[in-house]
Protein backbone atom coordinates (compact mmCIF):
# COMPACT_ATOMS: atom_id res chain seq x y z
CA UNK A 1 0.00 0.00 0.00
CA UNK A 2 2.64 2.54 0.95
CA UNK A 3 4.47 1.77 -2.37
CA UNK A 4 1.68 2.35 -4.10
CA UNK A 5 1.11 5.76 -2.67
CA UNK A 6 3.27 8.22 -4.45
CA UNK A 7 2.44 6.27 -7.84
CA UNK A 8 -0.66 7.11 -7.26
CA UNK A 9 -0.84 10.57 -6.47
CA UNK A 10 1.52 11.31 -9.62
CA UNK A 11 -1.37 9.14 -11.40
CA UNK A 12 -4.01 11.44 -9.97
CA UNK A 13 -1.44 14.55 -10.87
CA UNK A 14 -1.05 13.26 -14.57
CA UNK A 15 -4.71 13.30 -14.94
CA UNK A 16 -5.94 16.37 -13.48
CA UNK A 17 -2.87 17.70 -16.07
CA UNK A 18 -4.54 15.93 -19.01
CA UNK A 19 -8.03 17.09 -17.53
CA UNK A 20 -6.87 20.88 -17.46
CA UNK A 21 -4.95 20.74 -20.70
CA UNK A 22 -8.18 19.88 -22.50
CA UNK A 23 -9.68 22.88 -21.27
CA UNK A 24 -7.78 25.54 -22.02
CA UNK A 25 -8.57 28.23 -24.56
CA UNK A 26 -5.42 29.04 -26.13
CA UNK A 27 -4.12 25.47 -26.75
CA UNK A 28 -0.37 26.11 -26.15
CA UNK A 29 -0.18 23.94 -23.15
CA UNK A 30 0.55 20.74 -23.72
CA UNK A 31 -1.33 17.73 -22.24
CA UNK A 32 1.34 14.50 -20.85
CA UNK A 33 0.70 12.59 -24.27
CA UNK A 34 1.87 15.87 -26.33
CA UNK A 35 4.73 16.12 -23.99
CA UNK A 36 5.63 12.63 -24.12
CA UNK A 37 5.54 12.49 -27.63
CA UNK A 38 7.66 15.75 -28.05
CA UNK A 39 10.62 13.22 -25.90
CA UNK A 40 10.29 10.85 -28.64
CA UNK A 41 10.57 13.48 -30.98
CA UNK A 42 13.84 15.01 -29.50
CA UNK A 43 14.99 11.50 -29.40
CA UNK A 44 14.66 10.53 -32.71
CA UNK A 45 16.68 13.67 -33.66
CA UNK A 46 19.06 12.91 -31.55
CA UNK A 47 18.67 15.97 -29.46
CA UNK A 48 17.94 14.61 -26.06
CA UNK A 49 21.29 12.75 -25.49
CA UNK A 50 23.33 15.61 -27.17
CA UNK A 51 21.69 18.09 -24.77
CA UNK A 52 21.71 15.86 -21.91
CA UNK A 53 25.24 15.56 -22.52
CA UNK A 54 26.15 19.01 -22.90
CA UNK A 55 24.34 19.43 -19.11
CA UNK A 56 25.74 16.68 -17.70
CA UNK A 57 29.50 17.65 -18.60
CA UNK A 58 29.54 21.11 -17.76
CA UNK A 59 27.81 20.05 -14.56
CA UNK A 60 30.58 17.37 -13.93
CA UNK A 61 33.38 19.83 -14.56
CA UNK A 62 31.90 22.74 -12.50
CA UNK A 63 30.85 20.84 -9.50
CA UNK A 64 34.17 18.72 -9.42
CA UNK A 65 37.00 21.75 -9.76
CA UNK A 66 34.44 23.41 -6.80
CA UNK A 67 34.67 20.04 -4.99
CA UNK A 68 38.47 19.31 -5.36
CA UNK A 69 39.54 23.34 -4.45
CA UNK A 70 36.76 24.29 -1.96
CA UNK A 71 37.16 21.08 0.60
CA UNK A 72 40.75 21.02 0.91
CA UNK A 73 40.01 25.30 1.62
CA UNK A 74 37.53 24.92 4.01
CA UNK A 75 39.38 22.31 5.88
CA UNK A 76 42.70 24.51 5.69
CA UNK A 77 40.70 27.68 6.70
CA UNK A 78 38.62 25.30 9.48
CA UNK A 79 42.17 24.19 11.02
CA UNK A 80 44.08 27.71 10.60
CA UNK A 81 41.00 29.53 12.37
CA UNK A 82 43.40 32.95 11.71
CA UNK A 83 42.93 32.26 7.90
CA UNK A 84 39.03 31.61 8.28
CA UNK A 85 38.47 34.36 10.45
CA UNK A 86 40.39 36.51 7.88
CA UNK A 87 38.41 35.04 5.09
CA UNK A 88 35.30 34.80 6.38
CA UNK A 89 33.43 38.08 6.09
CA UNK A 90 34.01 38.23 2.28
CA UNK A 91 32.87 34.45 2.12
CA UNK A 92 29.80 36.10 4.04
CA UNK A 93 29.28 38.84 2.05
CA UNK A 94 29.48 36.55 -1.73
CA UNK A 95 27.54 33.85 -0.43
CA UNK A 96 23.84 35.77 -0.42
CA UNK A 97 24.76 36.79 -4.27
CA UNK A 98 23.08 34.62 -6.41
CA UNK A 99 25.48 32.63 -8.99
CA UNK A 100 23.07 34.12 -11.63
CA UNK A 101 24.25 37.81 -11.05
CA UNK A 102 27.20 36.72 -12.27
CA UNK A 103 26.06 35.70 -15.56
CA UNK A 104 27.11 39.02 -17.11
CA UNK A 105 30.62 38.77 -15.89
CA UNK A 106 31.12 35.14 -16.78
CA UNK A 107 30.08 36.31 -19.95
CA UNK A 108 32.66 39.22 -19.68
CA UNK A 109 35.51 37.03 -18.51
CA UNK A 110 34.68 33.79 -20.77
CA UNK A 111 32.35 34.32 -23.84
CA UNK A 112 29.75 32.97 -24.84
CA UNK A 113 30.18 29.15 -24.32
CA UNK A 114 30.95 26.29 -22.09
CA UNK A 115 33.94 27.90 -19.97
CA UNK A 116 31.18 30.43 -18.68
CA UNK A 117 28.68 28.21 -17.85
CA UNK A 118 30.97 26.12 -15.68
CA UNK A 119 32.44 29.10 -14.19
CA UNK A 120 28.82 29.21 -12.74
CA UNK A 121 28.83 26.17 -11.78
CA UNK A 122 31.66 26.19 -10.40
CA UNK A 123 30.62 29.38 -8.29
CA UNK A 124 27.20 28.42 -7.60
CA UNK A 125 29.21 25.01 -5.69
CA UNK A 126 32.36 26.43 -4.13
CA UNK A 127 30.96 28.76 -2.05
CA UNK A 128 28.74 26.92 0.01
CA UNK A 129 31.29 24.12 0.20
CA UNK A 130 34.00 25.84 1.71
CA UNK A 131 31.83 26.91 4.58
CA UNK A 132 30.84 23.55 5.19
CA UNK A 133 33.71 22.66 4.91
CA UNK A 134 35.25 25.09 7.43
CA UNK A 135 32.13 24.24 9.97
CA UNK A 136 32.69 20.88 9.68
CA UNK A 137 36.05 21.16 11.03
CA UNK A 138 35.02 23.62 13.71
CA UNK A 139 32.37 20.59 14.83
CA UNK A 140 35.16 17.53 15.31
CA UNK A 141 35.07 16.75 18.85
CA UNK A 142 37.83 17.60 21.12
CA UNK A 143 38.83 14.27 21.99
CA UNK A 144 39.01 12.68 18.64
CA UNK A 145 41.69 15.41 18.01
CA UNK A 146 43.20 15.00 21.17
CA UNK A 147 43.89 11.32 20.62
CA UNK A 148 44.84 11.82 17.09
CA UNK A 149 47.31 14.46 18.60
CA UNK A 150 48.33 11.94 21.65
CA UNK A 151 49.46 9.18 18.99
CA UNK A 152 51.87 11.93 17.70
CA UNK A 153 50.40 12.89 14.19
CA UNK A 154 51.94 15.53 11.93
CA UNK A 155 49.43 18.11 11.18
CA UNK A 156 49.22 17.13 7.51
CA UNK A 157 48.52 13.32 8.94
CA UNK A 158 46.26 14.64 11.37
CA UNK A 159 44.26 16.91 9.03
CA UNK A 160 44.14 13.63 6.44
CA UNK A 161 43.68 11.15 9.15
CA UNK A 162 41.25 12.40 11.78
CA UNK A 163 39.65 15.92 10.39
CA UNK A 164 38.69 14.99 7.28
CA UNK A 165 37.25 11.39 8.40
CA UNK A 166 35.55 13.08 10.91
CA UNK A 167 34.14 16.23 9.20
CA UNK A 168 33.08 13.49 6.42
CA UNK A 169 29.86 12.96 7.03
CA UNK A 170 28.66 16.91 7.07
CA UNK A 171 30.79 17.11 3.96
CA UNK A 172 28.60 14.62 2.48
CA UNK A 173 25.52 16.42 2.86
CA UNK A 174 26.86 19.63 1.86
CA UNK A 175 27.79 18.26 -1.56
CA UNK A 176 24.82 16.29 -1.82
CA UNK A 177 23.35 20.47 -1.59
CA UNK A 178 25.52 21.74 -3.45
CA UNK A 179 25.06 19.55 -6.41
CA UNK A 180 21.59 20.48 -6.51
CA UNK A 181 21.88 24.45 -6.42
CA UNK A 182 25.02 22.84 -9.58
CA UNK A 183 22.01 20.97 -11.37
CA UNK A 184 19.54 23.99 -10.85
CA UNK A 185 22.61 26.65 -11.93
CA UNK A 186 23.33 24.88 -15.40
CA UNK A 187 19.73 25.33 -17.00
CA UNK A 188 19.96 28.56 -16.01
CA UNK A 189 23.32 29.37 -17.56
CA UNK A 190 22.67 27.37 -20.54
CA UNK A 191 19.15 29.26 -21.50
CA UNK A 192 21.69 32.79 -21.56
CA UNK A 193 25.35 31.64 -21.83
CA UNK A 194 25.18 28.43 -24.30
CA UNK A 195 24.22 27.38 -27.39
CA UNK A 196 23.05 23.81 -25.85
CA UNK A 197 21.88 21.93 -22.90
CA UNK A 198 18.57 21.46 -21.55
CA UNK A 199 18.37 25.08 -20.20
CA UNK A 200 19.07 26.21 -24.14
CA UNK A 201 16.18 23.49 -24.73
CA UNK A 202 13.73 25.26 -22.90
CA UNK A 203 14.07 28.77 -24.22
CA UNK A 204 15.11 27.60 -27.84
CA UNK A 205 11.62 25.74 -27.95
CA UNK A 206 9.60 28.78 -26.68
CA UNK A 207 11.41 30.65 -29.10
CA UNK A 208 11.19 28.98 -31.87
CA UNK A 209 7.71 28.49 -32.63
CA UNK A 210 6.25 28.24 -28.72
CA UNK A 211 6.73 24.20 -28.99
CA UNK A 212 5.71 24.34 -24.96
CA UNK A 213 5.71 20.03 -25.48
CA UNK A 214 9.39 20.23 -25.86
CA UNK A 215 9.19 23.27 -22.81
CA UNK A 216 7.58 20.55 -20.55
CA UNK A 217 9.83 17.57 -22.33
CA UNK A 218 13.14 19.81 -21.41
CA UNK A 219 12.02 20.28 -17.65
CA UNK A 220 10.89 16.42 -17.43
CA UNK A 221 14.45 15.40 -18.10
CA UNK A 222 15.92 18.02 -16.05
CA UNK A 223 13.75 16.45 -13.09
CA UNK A 224 14.38 12.87 -13.84
CA UNK A 225 18.16 13.49 -13.94
CA UNK A 226 18.46 15.49 -10.67
CA UNK A 227 17.12 12.80 -9.05
CA UNK A 228 19.10 10.13 -10.40
CA UNK A 229 21.87 12.51 -9.60
CA UNK A 230 20.61 12.71 -5.61
CA UNK A 231 19.70 9.52 -5.44
CA UNK A 232 23.42 8.19 -6.23
CA UNK A 233 25.04 10.88 -3.99
CA UNK A 234 22.56 9.34 -1.55
CA UNK A 235 24.31 6.46 -1.59
CA UNK A 236 27.78 7.50 0.14
CA UNK A 237 25.71 8.24 3.45
CA UNK A 238 25.00 4.86 3.39
CA UNK A 239 28.35 3.56 3.21
CA UNK A 240 29.64 1.93 6.42
CA UNK A 241 32.25 4.38 7.69
CA UNK A 242 30.14 7.12 7.24
CA UNK A 243 26.63 5.54 8.86
CA UNK A 244 28.27 6.44 11.92
CA UNK A 245 27.35 10.60 11.31
CA UNK A 246 23.62 10.06 10.36
CA UNK A 247 22.68 9.45 13.80
CA UNK A 248 21.66 5.19 14.13
CA UNK B 1 80.60 6.16 51.14
CA UNK B 2 77.41 3.98 50.07
CA UNK B 3 75.34 4.61 47.28
CA UNK B 4 72.08 5.72 48.18
CA UNK B 5 69.68 3.85 45.84
CA UNK B 6 66.63 5.99 44.87
CA UNK B 7 63.73 5.26 42.43
CA UNK B 8 63.48 8.06 40.56
CA UNK B 9 59.67 9.19 39.84
CA UNK B 10 58.14 8.25 36.83
CA UNK B 11 55.91 11.32 36.82
CA UNK B 12 56.31 13.72 39.40
CA UNK B 13 54.07 16.71 39.31
CA UNK B 14 55.50 19.96 40.60
CA UNK B 15 53.35 22.89 42.49
CA UNK B 16 50.98 22.47 39.77
CA UNK B 17 48.20 25.69 39.76
CA UNK B 18 45.67 26.47 36.92
CA UNK B 19 43.54 29.41 36.24
CA UNK B 20 41.18 29.88 33.75
CA UNK B 21 40.31 33.04 33.13
CA UNK B 22 36.73 33.79 32.51
CA UNK B 23 34.46 37.20 31.63
CA UNK B 24 34.45 38.87 34.94
CA UNK B 25 37.13 36.87 36.83
CA UNK B 26 39.22 33.94 36.84
CA UNK B 27 38.44 30.28 37.97
CA UNK B 28 41.16 28.66 39.88
CA UNK B 29 40.69 24.82 39.19
CA UNK B 30 43.71 23.52 40.61
CA UNK B 31 45.92 24.79 43.20
CA UNK B 32 49.48 23.92 44.03
CA UNK B 33 49.38 20.15 43.51
CA UNK B 34 52.36 17.98 43.83
CA UNK B 35 53.13 14.31 43.21
CA UNK B 36 55.29 11.73 42.58
CA UNK B 37 54.15 8.63 40.53
CA UNK B 38 56.70 5.13 40.59
CA UNK B 39 56.96 3.79 37.96
CA UNK B 40 54.77 0.60 37.25
CA UNK B 41 52.97 2.33 40.07
CA UNK B 42 49.05 2.72 39.62
CA UNK B 43 47.94 5.45 41.13
CA UNK B 44 44.02 6.41 41.17
CA UNK B 45 43.05 10.15 41.31
CA UNK B 46 39.81 10.26 43.42
CA UNK B 47 37.85 13.94 43.78
CA UNK B 48 34.20 15.03 43.29
CA UNK B 49 32.96 15.66 40.10
CA UNK B 50 33.96 19.23 39.18
CA UNK B 51 36.94 19.18 40.92
CA UNK B 52 39.13 19.58 38.44
CA UNK B 53 40.74 15.84 38.41
CA UNK B 54 40.36 15.69 35.07
CA UNK B 55 42.05 18.83 34.52
CA UNK B 56 45.10 17.80 36.31
CA UNK B 57 44.75 14.50 33.82
CA UNK B 58 44.98 16.73 30.84
CA UNK B 59 47.79 18.98 32.30
CA UNK B 60 49.90 16.09 32.82
CA UNK B 61 49.00 14.39 29.42
CA UNK B 62 50.21 17.69 27.49
CA UNK B 63 46.70 19.02 26.29
CA UNK B 64 46.63 21.79 28.55
CA UNK B 65 49.52 24.12 29.67
CA UNK B 66 49.41 24.96 33.42
CA UNK B 67 49.03 28.44 34.77
CA UNK B 68 52.42 27.95 37.09
CA UNK B 69 54.40 25.07 38.01
CA UNK B 70 55.64 21.82 35.85
CA UNK B 71 55.12 18.23 35.10
CA UNK B 72 58.00 15.90 34.82
CA UNK B 73 57.94 12.06 33.19
CA UNK B 74 61.38 10.42 33.52
CA UNK B 75 62.83 13.79 34.62
CA UNK B 76 62.01 15.71 31.62
CA UNK B 77 59.18 18.61 31.22
CA UNK B 78 56.05 17.48 29.12
CA UNK B 79 55.37 20.31 26.39
CA UNK B 80 52.64 18.48 24.71
CA UNK B 81 50.94 14.70 24.22
CA UNK B 82 53.62 12.76 23.23
CA UNK B 83 53.03 8.71 21.84
CA UNK B 84 54.90 7.53 24.75
CA UNK B 85 51.89 7.93 27.18
CA UNK B 86 48.32 7.67 26.10
CA UNK B 87 45.48 8.50 27.45
CA UNK B 88 42.03 7.25 27.69
CA UNK B 89 38.71 9.09 27.39
CA UNK B 90 34.98 8.76 29.29
CA UNK B 91 33.73 7.74 25.72
CA UNK B 92 33.62 8.55 22.33
CA UNK B 93 37.68 8.50 22.50
CA UNK B 94 37.51 5.58 19.39
CA UNK B 95 37.33 6.59 15.89
CA UNK B 96 33.83 6.14 14.66
CA UNK B 97 34.49 5.90 11.25
CA UNK B 98 37.42 2.76 11.24
CA UNK B 99 36.92 -0.82 12.34
CA UNK B 100 38.10 -2.33 15.48
CA UNK B 101 41.27 -3.14 13.81
CA UNK B 102 41.58 0.28 12.29
CA UNK B 103 41.50 2.05 15.48
CA UNK B 104 44.16 -0.38 17.25
CA UNK B 105 46.27 -0.14 14.63
CA UNK B 106 45.76 3.97 14.24
CA UNK B 107 48.99 4.87 16.75
CA UNK B 108 51.03 2.34 14.36
CA UNK B 109 51.37 4.12 10.93
CA UNK B 110 55.16 4.28 11.87
CA UNK B 111 55.26 0.26 11.57
CA UNK B 112 55.57 -2.37 8.39
CA UNK B 113 52.85 -4.02 7.32
CA UNK B 114 53.50 -7.62 9.11
CA UNK B 115 54.72 -5.84 12.57
CA UNK B 116 51.56 -3.92 12.38
CA UNK B 117 49.35 -6.90 11.36
CA UNK B 118 50.83 -8.95 14.41
CA UNK B 119 50.17 -6.22 17.01
CA UNK B 120 46.98 -5.36 16.15
CA UNK B 121 46.46 -9.23 16.64
CA UNK B 122 47.64 -9.54 20.09
CA UNK B 123 46.08 -6.37 21.29
CA UNK B 124 42.48 -7.27 19.89
CA UNK B 125 43.16 -10.85 21.67
CA UNK B 126 44.45 -9.50 25.02
CA UNK B 127 41.01 -6.83 25.30
CA UNK B 128 38.92 -9.79 24.25
CA UNK B 129 37.58 -8.42 21.34
CA UNK B 130 38.70 -11.60 18.63
CA UNK B 131 36.06 -11.97 16.38
CA UNK B 132 35.13 -8.56 16.20
CA UNK B 133 38.13 -7.50 14.12
CA UNK B 134 36.28 -5.67 10.98
CA UNK B 135 33.22 -4.28 13.15
CA UNK B 136 32.49 -0.92 13.40
CA UNK B 137 32.39 1.22 17.26
CA UNK B 138 28.85 2.09 15.97
CA UNK B 139 28.27 -1.49 16.36
CA UNK B 140 29.94 -2.23 19.68
CA UNK B 141 28.74 -2.20 23.17
CA UNK B 142 29.82 0.86 25.87
CA UNK B 143 32.36 -1.63 27.93
CA UNK B 144 33.85 -2.95 24.00
CA UNK B 145 34.48 0.37 22.88
CA UNK B 146 36.12 1.18 26.12
CA UNK B 147 38.33 -2.10 25.68
CA UNK B 148 38.80 -1.07 21.98
CA UNK B 149 40.32 2.43 23.07
CA UNK B 150 42.19 0.42 25.78
CA UNK B 151 43.82 -1.71 23.06
CA UNK B 152 44.44 0.98 20.50
CA UNK B 153 46.26 2.83 23.68
CA UNK B 154 48.47 -0.55 24.29
CA UNK B 155 48.98 -1.16 20.78
CA UNK B 156 51.97 1.45 20.74
CA UNK B 157 53.49 0.15 23.54
CA UNK B 158 53.25 3.52 26.01
CA UNK B 159 54.73 3.35 29.12
CA UNK B 160 52.13 5.46 30.87
CA UNK B 161 48.53 5.60 30.62
CA UNK B 162 46.19 8.32 31.69
CA UNK B 163 42.24 7.25 32.17
CA UNK B 164 40.22 9.98 33.07
CA UNK B 165 37.41 8.13 34.43
CA UNK B 166 37.43 5.22 31.58
CA UNK B 167 34.43 3.33 33.03
CA UNK B 168 32.08 6.21 33.88
CA UNK B 169 29.82 5.60 31.03
CA UNK B 170 29.12 2.24 31.87
CA UNK B 171 26.86 0.14 33.39
CA UNK B 172 27.73 -1.73 36.99
CA UNK B 173 27.86 -4.80 36.39
CA UNK B 174 30.16 -3.93 33.14
CA UNK B 175 32.35 -1.69 34.69
CA UNK B 176 32.98 -4.39 37.87
CA UNK B 177 34.55 -7.02 34.65
CA UNK B 178 36.13 -3.73 33.63
CA UNK B 179 37.99 -3.32 36.36
CA UNK B 180 39.28 -6.80 36.88
CA UNK B 181 40.13 -6.77 33.09
CA UNK B 182 42.10 -3.50 33.67
CA UNK B 183 44.15 -5.78 36.60
CA UNK B 184 44.36 -8.20 34.56
CA UNK B 185 46.14 -6.69 31.53
CA UNK B 186 48.52 -4.43 34.10
CA UNK B 187 49.47 -7.75 34.93
CA UNK B 188 50.66 -8.82 31.10
CA UNK B 189 51.65 -5.45 30.54
CA UNK B 190 53.76 -3.48 32.71
CA UNK B 191 52.51 0.36 32.93
CA UNK B 192 52.07 3.34 35.08
CA UNK B 193 48.84 4.15 35.25
CA UNK B 194 47.27 7.50 36.33
CA UNK B 195 43.57 6.77 36.79
CA UNK B 196 40.88 9.87 37.64
CA UNK B 197 37.94 8.23 39.10
CA UNK B 198 34.64 10.15 41.59
CA UNK B 199 33.98 6.35 42.44
CA UNK B 200 35.31 5.45 45.86
CA UNK B 201 34.85 1.75 45.54
CA UNK B 202 36.62 1.52 41.94
CA UNK B 203 39.80 3.31 44.03
CA UNK B 204 40.14 1.03 46.23
CA UNK B 205 39.55 -1.74 43.94
CA UNK B 206 42.28 -0.86 41.41
CA UNK B 207 44.73 1.63 43.19
CA UNK B 208 48.35 1.19 45.10
CA UNK B 209 47.59 4.58 46.54
CA UNK B 210 44.67 7.09 45.65
CA UNK B 211 44.98 10.92 45.64
CA UNK B 212 42.20 12.40 47.04
CA UNK B 213 41.31 15.57 45.96
CA UNK B 214 39.16 18.38 47.42
CA UNK B 215 36.52 20.33 46.05
CA UNK B 216 37.52 23.26 43.62
CA UNK B 217 40.35 24.61 43.37
CA UNK B 218 41.92 21.18 43.97
CA UNK B 219 44.50 20.53 46.23
CA UNK B 220 45.28 17.20 47.62
CA UNK B 221 43.94 16.40 51.07
CA UNK B 222 45.20 13.17 51.64
CA UNK B 223 47.43 10.26 49.89
CA UNK B 224 46.44 6.68 50.94
CA UNK B 225 47.94 4.01 50.57
CA UNK B 226 46.11 0.53 49.57
CA UNK B 227 47.69 -1.95 51.08
CA UNK B 228 46.03 -4.99 50.18
CA UNK B 229 47.19 -7.27 47.87
CA UNK B 230 45.60 -8.78 44.41
CA UNK B 231 43.16 -10.14 43.99
CA UNK B 232 41.48 -8.06 45.96
CA UNK B 233 38.49 -9.10 48.41
CA UNK B 234 35.56 -6.78 48.66
CA UNK B 235 34.25 -8.07 51.62
CA UNK B 236 37.55 -7.67 53.52
CA UNK B 237 37.65 -6.04 56.90
CA UNK B 238 40.94 -4.35 55.46
CA UNK B 239 39.11 -3.03 52.22
CA UNK B 240 36.03 -2.11 54.33
CA UNK B 241 38.04 0.46 56.25
CA UNK B 242 40.25 1.46 53.56
CA UNK B 243 36.99 2.69 51.56
CA UNK B 244 35.67 4.06 55.17
CA UNK B 245 38.78 6.21 55.18
CA UNK B 246 38.00 7.62 51.85
CA UNK B 247 34.50 8.13 52.31
CA UNK B 248 35.52 10.30 55.32
CA UNK B 249 38.38 11.79 53.17
CA UNK B 250 35.35 12.76 50.74
CA UNK B 251 33.28 14.11 53.17
CA UNK B 252 30.48 11.57 52.86
CA UNK B 253 28.34 9.96 55.91
CA UNK B 254 28.67 6.10 55.48
CA UNK B 255 24.44 5.53 55.44
CA UNK B 256 21.99 7.28 52.76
Amino acid sequence: MKRLLPFSATAVLLAVWFLAARRQTSGLFPNPLQVLSGLGELLRHGLLAKYVIASLFRVTWGYLLAVVTAIPLGLLLGWYRRGGQALNPLLQLLRPISPLAWIPISILWFGVGDVAAIFLIFLASFLPLVVAAMNAVGNVPTTLLRAGRNFGLSNPRLLRNVILPAALPQLIVALRISLGVAWLVVVAAEMIAVNSGLGFLIVDARNAGNRYDLVVAGMVMIGLIGLVLDAGIRQLEKMKALRWGYGS
Amino acid sequence: MGVRVVTPAKVSIRDLSMRFPTDRSTIEVLSSVSLEVKDGELVCILGPSGCGKSTLLNVVGGFLKPTTGEVLIDGQAVTGPDPRRIFVFQERGVFPWLTVEGNVGFGLFRLGAAERAERIAHYVKLVGLSGFESVYPQELSGGMKQRLEVARALAVNPDVLFLDEPFGALDSITRLVMRSELLRIRRAEKKTILFVTHDIDESVQLADRVVVMSTRPATIRRIVEIDIPHPRDLSSPRYIALRDILFEEIGLAHKI
